[in-house]
């Protein structure tokens, strides 16, 4: 492999693993400070595509379908918790399991009766739709750098609120000892409700910047549903940090598993979480 | 009364010569539909139904003078529940004929037991090479098309355009693998050299690390088999990394089949080959596609011809043999020597009985699908290791 395609193979991986990043973010702060197995989590990813598709198809804009369709899904989001995810807080993992599973199964029936079975295209944003050159023969959608910075930016807006505010205090607080964090008199419903809410907007997110360069289709939640989990066990479950780290190494090893080892590409991600949890039990930030 | 009117049916089907010929035309036929009505593939299901359903009124619901009665199962697509969904239609709602199914998984577990039943059976899409190739019965027909057939014609319209030197790419599973062999087949032949296979796996659809090496292996031409929503982000990521303009894009039909639209303008240009288009221009296909419009609101496809096929065909046969399915043996001659005014143009059986039928070259064009002629005019599936072909 030549230096400038092992330089293309690294940016593939860290792109791919920035977009993983954004789902796995909030999928671990459901898992690790309200303890609630979410399978759930790659539905709100789906719906957010469809609803960029189903919003940009008629405003012509994906801008409008994000800032209308977050804050539905955030809405959507206390919803759900309020009438399911709230009830399982005493109860054990299957339990979790059987419900959200069953939310799983409820949404993408949801998904056929509004938007139908076809694969739906979302146009990218016009002022996006240029290409830069990479190397001589590879060139890289504008729009694909765009979504990787957008990644960036709300990876650092988080670390910000969890480190800087009192809001990121409680969460932290939350995800060593929930008990603990009640016993102080914190409304760990309200902080419980918006959390889960949060995660759901920031699936819902990625699932509309990936919307134009993924295509919409039924089942598109479940792929990456695994592969958040995956990333959520390798960096430790609850650590914000941990789910960055963790993103880019599924994104890298999944690249170079595909150029090194193209008869396992599929296996490699998962040989990687089995070292890592050998190395560090716990994940790299657990 | 009821007496009374047995005997004098018993006594009326005596007086006629050809007894056999009189409860044929009264027993219903019952024909089992094997499709998937649920996940990926019910689309495709429901089209194939709808569009037998169709040519089916149009003939009066009768075959052979036998009025129809469908037995449907939802097969979900899964080879796993499939010898349980074959022996339902079979043995439980004893089905003269048994169509479908749609995937090659529950075709293979479908063809274990119609070949120990004998039952006739109509394979109306799975392309798997082994049902009219090892696997060959006399009692199974195929009415949509071979895996063979979708790819080997694209080499030499690959080779004809000057690209000698090649990528394959596709999806790791029987139908992936299928369609690379043959292509193969015909890229070696004609003087065509293979630079690098790249196999995805199922159903994968990240992309960027394999875009970046075809990139920097520069060669000719790609050849790709992907379908549905693989299909259709497997395009646009090769048209968004800048290669579409500089490597062209060569395929089986089903890369832009029902994704058309979602890949958009990433489509255009694209070189497909199969063995029908939606804009083939025959009085048929027009007739066909205006009225599953009609009746149905939607678009005709491929998956809909290889139903409306299936019923024309099953009608010129059974007429042939006065409706009686216990006559297999003259049925199944019957079948043989159907000829067919299709939508896809030209169809008959070969001795494999897979269809031989034109392999159009497609391009795409101003976001439609247009028909720039025949890669392959009355294209014969090899039929490897069936033992009917001589």
């Amino acid at each position: 492999m030549s230096f400038s395609l092992f330089a293309l193979q690294v940016l593939n991986g860290v792109e791919q693993g920035l977009l993983l990043f954004l789902v796995a973010s909030g999928l671990t702060l459901v898992f690790g400070v309200l303890g609630v197995l979410n399978f759930a989590h790659g539905s709100f990813y789906m719906l957010g595509a469809y609803l960029a598709y189903w919003i940009a198809a008629r405003t012509g804009s994906l801008l409008a379908a994000v800032l209308i369709g977050v804050p539905v899904m955030a809405l959507l989001g206390l919803v759900v918790e309020r009438l399911a995810i709230a009830r399982l807080y005493k109860r054990d993992h299957l339990s979790q399991v059987l419900l959200t599973y069953g939310l799983v199964l409820l949404f993408n029936e949801l998904q056929r009766a509004l938007f139908g079975n076809d694969v739906h295209g979302v146009d990218t944003p016009t002022v996006l739709a240029f290409r830069i050159p990479l190397g001589s023969a590879q060139e890289w959608p504008a729009y694909r750098v765009f979504t990787a910075v957008a990644c960036i930016l709300v990876a650092a807006a988080m670390r910000q609120v969890i480190l800087r505010t009192r809001f990121g205090m409680r969460v932290r607080a939350g995800a060593s000892n929930a008990e603990m964090v009640e016993a102080l008199g914190i409304d760990v419903r309200k902080l419980f409700s918006v959390l889960f809410s949060a995660g759901t907007a920031l699936a819902a997110l990625a699932g509309m910047l990936a919307a134009p360069l993924t295509t919409v289709y039924p089942g598109m939640g479940e792929g990456v549903l695994v592969l958040s989990f995956v990333v959520v066990v390798i960096g430790g479950i609850g650590s914000i940090k941990g789910a960055f780290l963790g993103a880019l190494l599924v994104g890298l090893s999944d690249t170079f598993g595909k150029v090194l080892l193209p008869g396992f590409s599929s296996a490699v991600v998962y040989a990687v979480m089995a070292a890592v949890l050998l190395l560090r039990p716990r994940g790299l930030a657990g | 009364m009821s007496l009374s009117r047995r005997t004098f049916l018993g006594a009326t089907a005596a007086s006629f010569a050809a007894g056999r010929v009189f409860a044929a035309s009264k027993a219903k036929i019952r024909i089992g539909l094997l499709l998937p009505y649920s996940g990926t593939y019910a689309a495709l299901g429901n089209n194939i139904t709808d569009a037998m359903k169709l040519v089916a009124g149009k003939l009066g619901n009768k075959l052979g003078g036998r009025e129809i009665e469908w037995v449907a199962v939802d097969d979900e697509s899964d080879p796993a529940k499939a010898p349980a969904n074959v022996n339902k239609l079979i043995s439980g709602e004893k089905v003269d004929i048994l169509t479908g199914p749609v995937h090659s998984g529950v075709a293979m577990a479908m063809m274990q037991i119609v070949r120990q039943e004998k039952t006739l059976t109509i394979v109306t899409n799975a392309g798997a090479q082994a049902v009219t190739g090892q696997l060959c019965a006399p009692n199974v027909f195929r009415t949509s098309f071979s895996n063979w057939q979708t790819s080997y014609p694209c080499a030499e319209v690959m080779l004809k355009d000057g690209r000698k030197k090649a990528v394959l790419m596709f999806w790791n599973y029987s139908f992936g693998q299928e369609s690379m062999a043959a292509f193969k087949e015909g890229y070696s032949k004609g003087g065509g050299t293979i630079v690098k296979e790249i196999a995805v796996p199922f159903p994968q659809t990240e992309f960027q690390a394999n875009l970046s090496e075809i990139a920097s292996l520069k060669p000719d031409a790609v050849f790709v088999f992907f379908a549905g929503a693989g299909a259709a982000k497997f395009v646009k990521d090769y048209a968004d990394a800048g290669l579409r303009d500089k490597i062209p894009l060569y395929g089986s039909g089903f890369l832009t089949e029902g994704v058309l639209g979602a890949q958009g303008a990433a489509a255009e240009g694209i070189k497909t080959t199969l063995h029908y288009a939606d804009s083939l221009d025959n009085g048929p296909n027009k007739k066909f596609r205006a009225a599953f419009k009609e009746a149905t609101g939607r678009e005709a496809d491929v998956y809909a011809v290889a139903g409306h096929d299936t019923v024309h065909v099953l009608a010129q046969a059974l007429d042939k043999v006065q409706g009686d399915t216990s006559a297999q043996k003259e049925l199944i001659a019957a079948l043989e020597s159907v000829r067919l005014d299709s939508p896809r143009g030209p169809f008959r059986f070969s001795k494999a009985h897979n269809p031989i039928q034109n392999i159009y070259l497609r391009q795409v064009k101003g976001g439609k699908e247009t028909v720039i002629g025949i890669a392959q005019k009355e294209a014969e599936d090899p039929a490897f290791g069936c033992a009917m072909v001589k």
